[in-house]
């Protein structure tokens, strides 16, 4: 174990982002960050999902066979799921409407089962949970500056409150409606990368293939 | 690694232990995690299931009452539901007659349920909106004016679109033919494309479209086009999302016509309700 528990919390947000580093979970990062408030919620529900089944997973690492190691993971992850499924439709019916699809899709996200099947089967079950949140918020930070840029400029608002009155409202602001929709989160996830690489150039990747010059004769 | 170690250490003691203490790649051991496993999964998942079911309905039928103020034009954020619902009469209808029944309470009849059970549904052999059985009861909503006449129906329709059922209200003004709004409060369709029934802007097309012309024919129409019966009885398809379209198109037309609201319209239009 060389990374403390505040390592294992701090480094998913920029030097080792789930989103822009890994690029994992990226299906589901276009489709909720549209609203902020849906793309918070649902940075929170990925939050607790990766790290309860990162916890439990670790407390039952040794006891798992690696034959079915993957499938015991799904069925970890995937009953965390519903439970968080069923305690919006309980509690915040009006955003478990707008996600349930999404919520559904969290089974499938890259970034828990990603981290069950790198880390929580090989550590210790706190620190398991601590690496979950870490990642969980490092998604969310990525979810929540795309859903500014997407809210505020494609819808005018920030949490539905209004920032910039929109033409439509009566104000002057043309909203740019290419935001709304979900292509346009490939664009700023790509910007971000970029950002994030131009500033530490250790992610960078290298490159598999270089372009050969040709000599012409 | 604590508890690990500590199987390790004390001898195995009865089935569970034995099994604990195995290598974890046998067969055995795989089988015993495995249905271990599932079980206290499923007990768990049931268990919240079944603990959360009451906030869950509460939920949902406070949806269903939002969603016929919202059909009736009334809601407004922050808006008390349960005491601006109280404005609306429940009345269970019986579909073949036209007439309000007293058979049943009309604030816990349960339409889905008489849908379900043979005593008070048919079974549709012209069946365009794939709903496969129909009640023979429904509950409609009347909001009334200041003078106590009635000034908006609300009735409820469903039918299939391309994944799911959907579940909706249509608003009539009292002429039994003017189309007040429409609006479905629970379905599946794709996000994005058939799920843009919900889209405000979509659902703002229906307001002052007329179900019937002059001659009482049915002429409302979900379509790309404008057909030749005139603006007035179309609306326009749902771009990408053509089988949606269609389905909308006809629980519309099923639920509008003899099989559905017919007698009960006709009724209305002759002030008999």
């Amino acid at each position: 174990m060389a990374q403390t528990k505040r390592e294992l919390l701090i480094d998913p947000m920029v030097d080792n982002n789930p989103i822009t580093l890994q690029v994992l979970g990226i299906c589901s990062a276009l489709a909720v960050t549209s609203s902020l408030q849906v793309a918070f919620v649902m940075s929170i529900a990925v939050t607790l999902v990766t790290a309860f089944s990162s916890m439990f997973i670790s407390m039952i690492r040794n006891q798992i066979p690696s034959s079915i190691r993957i499938i015991v993971q799904m069925v970890i992850i995937a009953s965390l799921v519903i439970m968080v499924d069923q305690v919006l439709k309980a509690y915040a019916f009006e955003i478990s409407k707008t996600l349930s699809v999404f919520v559904g899709l969290i089974i499938t996200n890259c970034i828990v089962m990603g981290r069950a099947e790198a880390f929580a089967m090989k550590n210790p079950p706190i620190a398991s949970f601590v690496d979950g949140i870490g990642n969980g918020l490092g998604y969310g930070l990525i979810l929540m500056m795309v859903g500014v840029i997407r809210e505020l400029f494609g819808a005018g608002s920030l949490f539905g409150v209004t920032i910039l009155e929109t033409v439509n409202n009566g104000g002057w602001y043309v909203p740019n409606g290419m935001l709304l929709l979900p292509p346009s989160a490939f664009f700023i996830i790509g910007l971000i990368i970029w950002a994030f690489r131009t500033l530490k150039p250790e992610q960078v990747e290298e490159r598999e293939y270089k372009i050969q010059v040709v000599e012409a004769h | 690694m604590s508890e690990d170690q500590n199987v390790q250490n004390t001898a195995p003691k009865g089935a569970i232990g034995r099994f604990l203490a195995m290598p974890a790649d046998t067969l055995p051991k795989t089988l015993f995690v495995a249905v271990t496993l599932c079980l206290v999964a499923s007990m768990i998942v049931s268990a919240v299931a079944v603990a959360l079911r009451p906030a869950q309905e509460v939920n949902k039928l406070k949806d269903k009452q939002v969603n016929i103020l919202q059909v009736a034009g009334v809601y407004e954020k922050g808006v008390d539901v349960a005491e601006a619902f109280a404005a609306f009469e429940p009345h269970v209808l019986e579909l073949a007659t036209g007439r309000f029944t007293d058979q049943f309470d009309a604030k816990t009849f349960d339409d889905r349920a008489s849908a379900d059970n043979p005593d008070t549904s048919v079974a549709l052999t012209d069946d365009p909106a794939a709903i496969g059985r129909k009640s023979k009861f429904v509950t409609v909503y009347l909001l009334r004016d200041d003078a106590g006449a009635i000034d908006k129906v609300i009735l409820p329709i469903h039918g299939y679109g391309l994944w799911s059922t959907l579940y909706g209200f249509i608003a009539l003004e009292e002429n039994g033919n003017d189309i007040y709004g429409l609006q479905f409060y629970s379905h599946a369709e794709t996000p994005g494309l058939g799920a843009e029934v919900d889209n405000p802007r979509w659902k703002s097309l229906w307001r002052d479209k007329k179900l019937a012309d002059e001659n009482g024919m049915l002429q409302i129409t979900v379509a790309k086009s404008v057909p030749a019966a005139g603006a007035e009885y179309h609306v326009d398809a749902l771009a990408g999302a053509t089988l949606t379209s269609r389905g909308v198109d006809n629980l519309v037309k099923f639920w509008m016509g003899e099989a559905g609201f017919a007698p009960f319209l006709t009724n209305l239009k002759a002030g008999e309700i």
